[in-house]
C-alpha cells in the first residue's frame, strides 16, 4: 500500500521534525509526532467551524427553548418576562391554528410517505432494470427536485388559478358561479398543495432507491431467479430486504421534509385557512403583524422536540454502525 | 424478465418490454406536463390569453415575456444578488467542512465522533426552529461600516454566514466518510517526512477529496440558489434579495398576468437548469453520497 501511495505525496520536507520517531507501526499514532504549530493549526481548523456552528445552530436552538418561557417584545432585554409554561397552555388550548397545524403536518408525512415514496421506489426498480433511455426517463423524473420550492409553487400556481389555470379551464369551472378555488377554499388547498409537494418528491425517493438499488448484489438477484421466483416475489423476499439502510434515509428524509414544508405554503396562500403548518406559525411571528418572540418560540419547540424524536435515534444508529465498521 | 435483463447485454424486445417504455414515458411526459404549460403560458401574449382562454391554440409564440420579465422587473440586479450571496457561500462551506472532516477522520480524538453528531444533527433541525432567536440576534449584531444595513440583519453578510453554518454539517459528514476511505499511510508518510498539518491537508487530503467536493459544489450551489426561507426572514430590503426570494415580491408588484409570472418563474429556474444538465452526475452522486452513508 505504501508503494503507491508515495508518489502521491508531493516532494518530502527536507528536515524531520525534532523527535520525530518511525509511525507506521502506530495506526492512531498522529498525534504524538505534532509539533506545538500542527496542535494549533488543528485546534483553528476544528474550531473555527464548530464555533460557527454551534453559536448560529444550537445556540440559537438553545435560546428558542428559553424564550418559550418567557414573553418578550425584543425592545430591549429588560423587558424579558419569565412566564413559566403559559405560552405553551395557550397554545394548546387558545390556539385555533396549532392543532390544524399540527394535523396538517402529520398528513404532509402521511402523504409523502404513502403516495410519492412508493411510487419513486416504483420507478427506480423499473429503471434499474438495464433499460433503454433510462437517463431521459431519470430526468424527467427528477427534473422538479432541483426548482426551488418557490418556483414550483408558482409553476403550480399556473394550473390551480381559478380563473386562468388549467385544470378549471378544462373541466369548465372558471367563470364565476362555477369556481372550484383550489388555492383558498380549505377543504381543497392543502391538497392541491401536496400535489405539487409529491410531483417533487417522488424524483427525490427515486434517485435514493436508484442508489440503493446499485448496491444489491446481482448474484442474489440471479439466484432467486434460478429458484423459479417471479419479478414480485424477487422484489418481495429478495431486493427490498436488502434495501433497509435506504428505506431508512428516506424515513428520515420524509420526515424531515414534512417538518420543514414551508416555502411552498407560503407562496401559494401564505398558510391561509386550510394550509396552516407548524414552520409558518413560527414565520408569522416573526414577519407577521404580531411580533410575540415567546410565543412563537413556543410553537419553535414544539417543532424541535418532534425533530429530536426523529433525529437522535436515527443518528445514534448511524454512529455506532460507523463506529463499528 | 429481469433474470435475463442481467444476464444480456442488450434484452431483445418483447412485449412486456414495450409496455413498460410506454408507462414510462408516458409518466415522463406527464412528469414534464407542469413546466411544458408554464413554458407554453410564458410564450403566449397575455392579450391573446384573455381572449381566447389559456387552454387555446396559439397564434402567436414568442419571447416577449421572457424579455419584459427580466427587464421590467430588474432581474439582472437580483441575480447579482444571490451570486453575492451563493459564491462566498459555497466556498466557504466547502473550505470550513473539509476542515472539519479532515481533523475528525484523521486524528482520532475523543471529540471527533461527537463534534461529527453535533453537525449533522444541526443540519437535520427544521429552520424555523432557530429563526425567531437567529432573527434577534441578526438585529442585535451591529457591524458598522461592514454591512450596508450597519447590522448583521438585512445583509449579504448574515445569510451567508447562516448558509454556511447551517450547511456545513452535512458537508463535513460526507466529506468526513470519505477522508476515511483514503488510506491512512498517506499522511503518515507525510507526517513522519515532517509535512506539517496544515500541509497533509491542504496538498494530500484536500486534492484527493476533488471528487467529493465537486459533488457537494453543484449540490450546495443548488440548495442556496433555491434557498427561499432564510432571505425571507433575514432580509427586509426587498432590494436587497436574492432572486428566488424576490420572486415573491415581484409577482404583484411587475408580474401583474399569469403569463409574466410563468415568464418570471422560468427564468429564476433557469440556472439551476443549466447546473443540473451540466453537472447532472455530480448533482446526484452528491445527493447519494450523504444519504448510501447514513
Amino acid at each position: 500500500m505504501t508503494t503507491n501511495t508515495t508518489k502521491e505525496i508531493p516532494e518530502a520536507a527536507t528536515v524531520p521534525p525534532p523527535g520525530a520517531a518511525p509511525a507506521n507501526k502506530v495506526p492512531h499514532g498522529h498525534s504524538r509526532l505534532l509539533t506545538r504549530r500542527d496542535r494549533i493549526t488543528l485546534g483553528l481548523m476544528a474550531g473555527l467551524p464548530t464555533v460557527l456552528h454551534i453559536a448560529l445552530v444550537w445556540v440559537t436552538a438553545l435560546a428558542s427553548i428559553a424564550l418559550a418561557f418567557t414573553t418578550w417584545d425584543g425592545i430591549g432585554f429588560d423587558s424579558i418576562k419569565w412566564v413559566g409554561l403559559e405560552n405553551f397552555k395557550e397554545l394548546f388550548t387558545n390556539n385555533p391554528q396549532f392543532w390544524p397545524a399540527v394535523e396538517h403536518n402529520v398528513i404532509w408525512f402521511v402523504v409523502l410517505i404513502v403516495i410519492p415514496t412508493p411510487l419513486g421506489l416504483f420507478l427506480a426498480v423499473q429503471l434499474d432494470k438495464k433499460i433503454r433511455f433510462s437517463r431521459v426517463y431519470q430526468t424527467a423524473f427528477f427534473l422538479p427536485v432541483v426548482l426551488s420550492m418557490a418556483v414550483i409553487g408558482f409553476v403550480w400556481q399556473l394550473i390551480y388559478n381559478p380563473d386562468t389555470g388549467l385544470i378549471n379551464s378544462i373541466i369548465g369551472a372558471n367563470e364565476p358561479g362555477k369556481y372550484i378555488d383550489w388555492i383558498g377554499d380549505p377543504d381543497l388547498n392543502l391538497w392541491a398543495i401536496l400535489i405539487a409537494a409529491s410531483w417533487r418528491h417522488t424524483g427525490y425517493m427515486m434517485i435514493l432507491y436508484l442508489a440503493g438499488l446499485k448496491g444489491v448484489d446481482p448474484s442474489l438477484r440471479e439466484a432467486s431467479a434460478l429458484d423459479g421466483a417471479g419479478e414480485w416475489q424477487t422484489f418481495k423476499n429478495v431486493i427490498f430486504p436488502t434495501l433497509r439502510p435506504t428505506n431508512t434515509v428516506v424515513l428520515v428524509v420524509t420526515i424531515i421534509e414534512a417538518l420543514r414544508a414551508f416555502d411552498l405554503v407560503f407562496v401559494f396562500n401564505k398558510g391561509a385557512e386550510g394550509t396552516e403548518l407548524l414552520s409558518i406559525l413560527v414565520t408569522n411571528n416573526i414577519i407577521g403583524e404580531s411580533s410575540r418572540i415567546g410565543y412563537g418560540s413556543a410553537i419553535a419547540v414544539v417543532l424541535l422536540l418532534i425533530s429530536l424524536i426523529v433525529i437522535i435515534p436515527y443518528l445514534v444508529a448511524t454512529f455506532r454502525k460507523e463506529r463499528r465498521a | 424478465m429481469s433474470s435475463n435483463a442481467m444476464t444480456k447485454p442488450r434484452t431483445p424486445v418483447r412485449p412486456a418490454r414495450i409496455l413498460l417504455h410506454l408507462f414510462l414515458a408516458g409518466a415522463a411526459l406527464a412528469w414534464l406536463a407542469p413546466l411544458l404549460w408554464a413554458i407554453y403560458s410564458a410564450m403566449r401574449p397575455y392579450a391573446e390569453t384573455s381572449e381566447k382562454g389559456y387552454v387555446s391554440w396559439p397564434d402567436t409564440l414568442n419571447f416577449d415575456n421572457f424579455t419584459n420579465a427580466f427587464t421590467q422587473s430588474d432581474m439582472s440586479h437580483y441575480f447579482v444578488n444571490t451570486m453575492i450571496i451563493a459564491v462566498p457561500a459555497v466556498l466557504l462551506t466547502l473550505f470550513l467542512s473539509s476542515m472539519v472532516a479532515f481533523y475528525v477522520s484523521r486524528f482520532d480524538f475523543r471529540l471527533n465522533l461527537a463534534l461529527l453528531l453535533v453537525f449533522t444533527a444541526g443540519n437535520l433541525l427544521p429552520q424555523q426552529v432557530i429563526i425567531t432567536p437567529l432573527y434577534r440576534l441578526y438585529l442585535l449584531i451591529d457591524l458598522p461600516g461592514i454591512t450596508m444595513s450597519g447590522k448583521l440583519y438585512d445583509s449579504a453578510l448574515g445569510l451567508v454566514l447562516i448558509h454556511v453554518a447551517f450547511q456545513s454539517g452535512f458537508c463535513a459528514f460526507v466529506l468526513s466518510n470519505y477522508m476515511r476511505t483514503l488510506p491512512h499511510e498517506l499522511t503518515e508518510a507525510a507526517l513522519v517526512d515532517g509535512a506539517s498539518v496544515w500541509r497533509q491537508y491542504w496538498q494530500i487530503v484536500l486534492p484527493l477529496c476533488k471528487p467529493a467536493m465537486a459533488a457537494l459544489a453543484t449540490l450546495l450551489s443548488i440548495w442556496i440558489y433555491n434557498d427561499f426561507f432564510w432571505a425571507l426572514v433575514l432580509i427586509s430590503t426587498g432590494e436587497n434579495m436574492p432572486i428566488t426570494s424576490a420572486l415573491n415580491n415581484l409577482t404583484g408588484a411587475y408580474f401583474t398576468d399569469p403569463n409574466l409570472v410563468a415568464a418570471g418563474a422560468l427564468l429564476t429556474a433557469i440556472p439551476t437548469l443549466i447546473v443540473y444538465f451540466v453537472l447532472q452526475r455530480q448533482f446526484v452522486s452528491g445527493l447519494t453520497l450523504g444519504a448510501n452513508k447514513g
